[in-house]
């Protein structure tokens, strides 16, 4: 049912071809393997989960897809070509963007600012034309801060447009950095616990938003989460990692029916 | 008004624009500082460099003359032309000169910085120590040690028409203000330039990701940035934060060694305005060339004069003392 073309998850959506994949990938760290032998791919269209306990891997699988960790073995297939060893600036330039697990924003710039960077791989105005503010430079500008604009709006923060992120309350510097994502318009988006630390409300205002992406950007997104209700809510299908393996892998259903899944999360002894 | 006060006035005059030129020095450092957190040494040297290549470049120089007589028994100093200037300003030279040093900023980051990535910032400033001397010896053997005049066409001496305009406000014992022309002008330019740097950091996409790449490396490569050119453009802009240095001080004092000093006049700059602000950079620039020239013209008599050598480190001592953070750093708060 899973290979080649598109298919129709049991809620009715259509999911397009491989986007990403990750073949038999394994990440050391000296002794300790943070990633063993793991393969699954991201289809175009769907919104698909990464979960596990603490430790078991996850952020790493994502740095390893945007460039920040170079594996020791395993293929990673985007876009139907094989990617060779590439540094995470080339990467975002192909259209991968993503949050961080404990934010990163540029603490000390706006709102807006911090929105505008996320376009910097949309900007092609060489430096010294910039400089002397030739005429695409000032249109590119412009441009560019009306898509800004469009993307504030959508995310509801016009109140803090011009505020230094670093004096917002978390739960805001989480949407801005979807909003630098967002701005990237990029073909898959990594999320990287977007909701840790939320209260419910936030969290569903959350949800809705990575729904509102997905539904009218057509944005496929990868996410890590560990609050099973949301989980289960938003993904298309769910990977589940554990001690650095893969253990289960499907729609919520099935990976909910699973019983190494089960017994990962309730903490049965591991042999 | 009495002769006293606007005599005071002029020395207050003349320590703003001492100011504007240790700002612009200062500003050199802030650039690198903040974006890779190095910091480097080499700025003074690299004035120096940027001022003796223009000179060379203007007036025929052969360059590494002694080096190619030496080898091939020639007796080589200069070409025997001069590079054609528009109104007795040698635009030319000093377009060339920028692209001079803007190669220099691409050799910087390929041969040095690249090595050193994630290094301890003692290493990192310890390689911009050899890159200083490496840059000094390298500007010598290039272009030569003697002193050498840098003209580039602006009035010198005191503005005439600033004098008249203002002799009859202060009675008999006041003369009128005496400011020299090549300050006027010097101020001018760097008061431009640190306005465009503003403006260029604050609404351009390269401005913008020289700040990104100053507050996150990790966030700033996640949107594309690539930290190896924006070092590439941060030390070009440095480099040419030191042409203009170097070309204004250089017109001033001639083109010798001791140019490479001025950045001996930014650290107590740096000390008041903080090492990551450019508004530190400028008003701390201006309070010491303010600072400086006051405590001459009042106390200097009294203790015998030559206290423009110290007083700014006192003065950026005392300013440690109170507020260790700089002028605009956010108050550092040790979490126990
Ligand atoms: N840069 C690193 N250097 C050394 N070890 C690392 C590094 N990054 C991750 N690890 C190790 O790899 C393993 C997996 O870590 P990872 O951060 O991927 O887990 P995770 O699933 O995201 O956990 P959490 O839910 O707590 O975020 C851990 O043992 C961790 O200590
Ligand atoms: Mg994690």
């Amino acid at each position: 049912m899973m290979d080649g073309g598109s298919f129709v998850t049991p809620d009715g959506r259509t999911i397009g071809d491989v986007l990403m994949e990750v073949r038999n990938i394994t990440l050391r760290f000296g002794g300790v393997v943070a990633i063993k032998d793991i393969s699954f791919d991201i289809r175009e269209g769907e919104i698909r989960a990464i979960i596990g306990p603490n430790g078991a891997g996850k952020s790493s699988m994502l740095n390893v897809i945007n460039g920040f960790y170079h594996p020791q073995d395993g293929e990673i297939w985007f876009r139907g070509a094989k990617r060779g060893p590439m540094k995470p600036h080339a990467i975002a330039h192909q259209g991968i963007a993503r949050t961080f697990q404990n934010i990163a924003l540029f603490k000390g710039m706006s709102t807006l600012d911090n929105i505008m960077t996320g376009r910097f791989t949309k900007m092609r105005v060489p430096w010294w034309q910039q400089a002397i503010w030739t005429g695409p430079a000032e249109r590119e500008e412009v441009e560019n801060r009306e898509i800004v604009e469009k993307i504030i709006d959508f995310l509801e923060i016009q109140a803090i447009r011009k505020t230094p992120v670093g004096r917002l309350p978390y739960g805001l510097q989480k949407r801005v950095e979807l909003g630098r994502a967002l701005a990237a318009e990029p073909k898959l988006l990594l999320l990287d616990e977007p909701m840790a630390g939320m209260n419910v409300e936030e969290k569903e205002d959350m949800s809705r938003f990575i729904l509102d992406v997905n539904d009218e950007f057509g944005t496929t997104i990868a996410l890590i989460e560990h609050d099973m209700g949301v989980v289960m809510d938003i993904s298309d299908r769910v990977v589940v990692l554990d001690y650095g393996q893969k253990i289960g892998d499907g729609t919520p259903d099935e990976v909910r029916g699973n019983q190494d899944v089960i017994d990962a999360y309730l903490g049965v002894a591991h042999d | 008004m009495s002769a006293e006060v606007l005599y005071t006035f002029e020395v207050i005059l003349n320590g703003l624009m001492a100011g504007v030129m240790y700002a612009l020095v200062a500003l050199g450092f802030v650039l690198i500082f903040k974006a890779s957190g190095i910091f480097n040494y080499a700025q003074g040297v690299m004035a120096l460099f940027a001022a003796l290549t223009l000179v060379g470049l203007q007036n025929g120089q052969v360059p590494f003359a002694h080096l190619l007589n030496a080898i091939f028994g020639t007796d080589m100093h200069y070409f025997g032309w001069k590079l054609p200037t528009i109104g007795g300003v040698p635009v030319l030279a000093i377009v060339l000169a920028v692209f001079v040093m803007i190669f220099f900023a691409w050799a910087v980051e390929r041969l040095v910085l690249k090595h050193l990535v994630n290094q301890e910032p003692i290493i990192l400033f310890m390689a911009t120590i050899g890159l200083a001397y490496f840059m000094e010896g390298f500007g010598d053997l290039m272009w030569g040690s003697d002193i050498k005049k840098l003209d580039v066409g602006l009035p010198q001496g005191g503005n005439l028409w600033l004098e008249e305009a203002t002799a009859g406000w202060g009675g008999d014992a006041f003369y009128g203000f005496y400011i020299d022309n090549l300050d006027i002008w010097a101020t001018l330019f760097a008061a431009i330039l640190v306005i465009t740097l503003v403006l260029f950091s604050q609404y351009t996409k390269t401005g913008r990701a020289l700040r990104a790449v100053a507050d996150d490396h990790q966030a700033a490569l996640s949107v594309g940035i690539s930290l190896r050119s924006i070092w590439v453009i941060v030390w070009s802009i440095a480099g040419f934060v030191a042409l203009v240095a170097g070309i204004m001080w250089g017109a001033k004092l001639g083109v010798q060694f001791s140019l490479s000093l001025i950045a001996l006049k930014a650290l107590p700059v740096l000390m008041l305005g903080g090492f990551t602000s450019i508004p530190g950079a400028i008003v701390g620039g201006l309070i010491i060339g303010v600072g400086e020239k006051l405590f001459e013209f009042s106390i200097g008599p009294l203790i015998g004069g030559a206290t423009e050598n110290w007083f700014a480190y006192v003065l950026a001592l005392l300013f440690l003392v109170f507020r260790p953070q700089g002028l605009f750093g956010e108050k550092i708060i040790e979490r126990v």
